[in-house]
């Protein structure tokens, strides 16, 4: 099959390089008709870091991810991974390239049980030809033993996963792709539905896949999820970078702050000042105002 | 440079490993558990109200009732596992049926080559009904009700256009007839009791289902795609395959069963058929097999028709007026229903 072929020539081009990063993108851009959706991307991930993505609905955020994870192409820029220029035809090729994606919405089949899940798609069997059965012994074994791992201690993996809570299966989701050889590992919004103590194990989680020297990308809305586990800050609006910060260099009110923009949160201190009282807000919020450095990407 | 502010890990869980589940436990947790019951109190009500229920001869009866159905119910509940239905498979039966016999009669040749030429036109139903259904995005109910209605119109169309009779014409006389009458509608006799050759088919048939399902990747990816369809493409789940393999296995169970009420006597009738597809539902759907998909058993479809025999038949060893038994049908219908709602809503919901 001509396809084979083709994805073992991209994985050959993937043998990693020193020095490389683990993945980057240049003035990556990309448009839907005649919608431009993305526009001069800068990125980088490395393996043990968490890169972040923040910003509000319709920034580009799923496009960007879209791009990296192999469900659209981009049409401007250049995307490497270590090392070399790709473009990924096909979310099968990124997973072949190490590439997962979590996605909210698309992570688990909830009746069928833990394990069952934990292997879908990439199941073990024993045997040979047409009596190849699934090795369910060691199926099971290795879904308690990855999730222990992640830190999640589960009563039963036979358990139909949909009795999970909502970031447990996150978590689930998330050791899969760890076991099936991940090395960058994307998850959209995977804090978004979730509630407070949800969220935080789920972010747990992603410092989990971390300290394992994944390269992670985090989707978030949150700035508060975002900062206490992020190492760079990548801020999206309207297809365009407005930011791109290294931890060190900026702090959680500042990302915040950035995050609603400035010129909302003149508005927004204009308006406070009309209704009057509310002294302590109107500081933030004017705060937050002056904190908004002038898009410099 | 990234402490963090993580939460700590929560340490000792609630309590130790929780004891193995017992048995009791882990059969209310089957999906086939409901039909279970309702099959036993079912036993149990004949027995009483008709003693004659219990006779060897009369339990052959019912199994021989049992199998016409369950033998399809095994492709069906598969089906409805892997999400999708089919209103078509009750006059796909007889289109199988009339393509073996109008081909062998009309060449006259033996009648093993129109029974593998049956073979090919069951998948090939199968196949059609997968590949629109998975080309147009249509529900599986409007391109399986199109596909009823056309084989309906081709069963009577061609049986009339090649044999010039509403029934195809008999071919007892015919090369082969002996042997395929042996191993599609003869009888095994068992301690003096004539037990019909359908009632070994369809429990082979149950046993090697289930083993797919429960041990085999394809199990994994019909519950898959029954399941979650988006979720199972995701991870690398061969949809489309697995959902026309689906519409081929129903194609393969309606050749059995074609084969079958063919050599059961030597003609069919070209209007047969018609409604039968919903036996083969209800039996999967009280079997437990949920319509919305992802959830079910082979055993559970093959409990369905059990009780399917056993309240036709039953009625009639109880000397009841069998008007009666589409009643019975449809109350049992409704709780397996309710039931099954119960189970997913248990299954699905989170702590
Ligand atoms: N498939 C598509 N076709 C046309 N426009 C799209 C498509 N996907 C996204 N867009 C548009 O691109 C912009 C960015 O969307 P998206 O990347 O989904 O943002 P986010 O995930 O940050 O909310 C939006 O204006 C959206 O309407
Ligand atoms: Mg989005």
């Amino acid at each position: 099959m001509g396809k084979r072929i083709k994805e073992e020539e991209i994985l050959a081009k993937l043998e990693p390089k020193a020095n490389d990063n683990l993945l980057t993108l240049k003035g990556v851009g990309k448009h839907y008709g005649n919608i431009i959706a993305l526009r001069g991307v800068d990125m980088v991930v490395d393996p043990g870091k968490v890169t972040c993505v923040l910003g509000d609905n319709g920034a580009g955020k799923s496009t960007l991810i879209k791009i990296i994870a192999g469900l659209h192409q981009h049409d401007e820029g250049e995307f490497t991974l270590h090392g070399s220029t790709i473009k990924l035809k096909s979310p099968r090729v990124a997973l072949d390239a190490g590439i997962a994606a979590v996605y909210q919405d698309l992570a688990v089949v909830p009746l069928m049980p833990i394990w069952r899940n934990f292997f879908l798609g990439s199941e073990l069997t024993t045997g040979v030809g047409p009596f190849k059965k699934l090795d369910v012994a060691k199926m099971k074994e290795v879904t308690k033993q990855e999730l222990a791992d992640m830190g999640i201690d589960l009563r039963d993996v036979e358990q139909p996963i949909g009795q999970l809570s909502g970031g447990e299966r996150q978590c689930v989701a998330i050791a899969r792709a760890v076991y099936f050889g991940a090395k960058v590992l994307i998850l959209d919004e995977p804090t978004a539905a979730l509630g407070v103590k949800q969220s935080g194990v789920v972010l747990r989680y992603i410092l989990q896949a971390r300290d394992r020297g994944l390269g992670v990308i985090f989707i978030t809305h949150n700035p508060h999820h975002a900062f206490p586990v992020g190492d760079s800050f990548l801020l999206l609006k309207r297809g365009r970078a407005i930011g791109y910060y290294a931890k060190k260099d900026i702090t959680v009110e500042e990302l915040t702050a950035q995050m609603a923009g400035g010129a909302e949160l003149a508005e927004l201190a204009h308006e406070l000042e009309q209704i009057g009282g509310h002294k302590e807000e109107l500081a933030e919020a004017e705060a937050g105002a002056a904190n908004t450095a002038p898009a410099s990407s | 440079m990234a402490t963090t502010t993580t939460t700590a890990p929560a340490a000792g869980s609630k309590d130790e490993r929780v004891a193995e589940k017992s048995l009791l436990a882990k059969l209310l947790g089957r999906p086939e558990i409901g039909a279970l019951v309702g099959a036993i109190a079912l036993f149990t009500f004949f027995a009483i109200v008709a003693p004659v229920f219990l006779a060897p001869s009369s339990m052959a009866t019912v199994l021989y009732g049992a199998s016409t159905i369950g033998i399809m119910a095994v492709g069906v509940s598969l089906l409805m596992i892997g999400g999708e239905f089919d209103l078509s498979t009750g006059v796909a039966v007889i289109s199988s049926a009339l393509s073996a016999s109008l081909l062998s009669w009309y060449f006259g040749m033996n009648v093993w080559v129109g029974i593998i030429f049956a073979l090919g036109v069951s998948l090939l139903i199968g196949f059609i009904n997968g590949w629109i259904l998975i080309r147009t995005q249509l529900p599986s109910f409007i391109v399986t009700l199109a596909s009823f209605l056309m084989l309906t119109g081709l069963n009577l169309g061609l049986t009339r256009a090649i044999g010039g009779s509403v029934s195809s014409p008999s071919i007892s006389q015919m090369d082969g007839f002996a042997s395929a009458k042996a191993i599609f509608a003869s009888s095994v006799t068992i301690g003096g009791i004539d037990v019909k050759v359908t009632v070994f088919i369809w429990l082979a048939m149950v046993v090697i289902a289930s083993w797919v399902l429960m041990r085999t990747k394809i199990g994994n990816w019909i519950f898959a795609v029954g399941g979650d369809e988006k979720a199972a493409r995701a991870v690398g789940v061969p949809v489309v395959r697995t959902k026309i393999g689906l519409f081929m296995a129903v194609g393969f169970c309606g050749w059995v069963l074609g084969m079958h009420n063919l050599f059961a006597f030597d003609t069919v009738q070209s209007g047969e058929g018609i409604g039968n597809e919903f036996l083969y539902i209800i039996a999967a759907v009280i079997g437990g097999c949920l319509l919305t998909g992802g959830y079910g058993s082979a055993i559970g479809g093959a409990i369905g028709a059990f009780i399917f025999g056993m309240a036709n038949k039953g009625i009639v060893y109880a000397e009841w007026n069998p008007d009666w038994f589409k009643f019975f049908l449809g109350l049992m219908l409704l709780l397996a229903t309710v039931v099954n709602i119960i189970v997913k809503k248990r299954a699905e919901s989170s702590k």
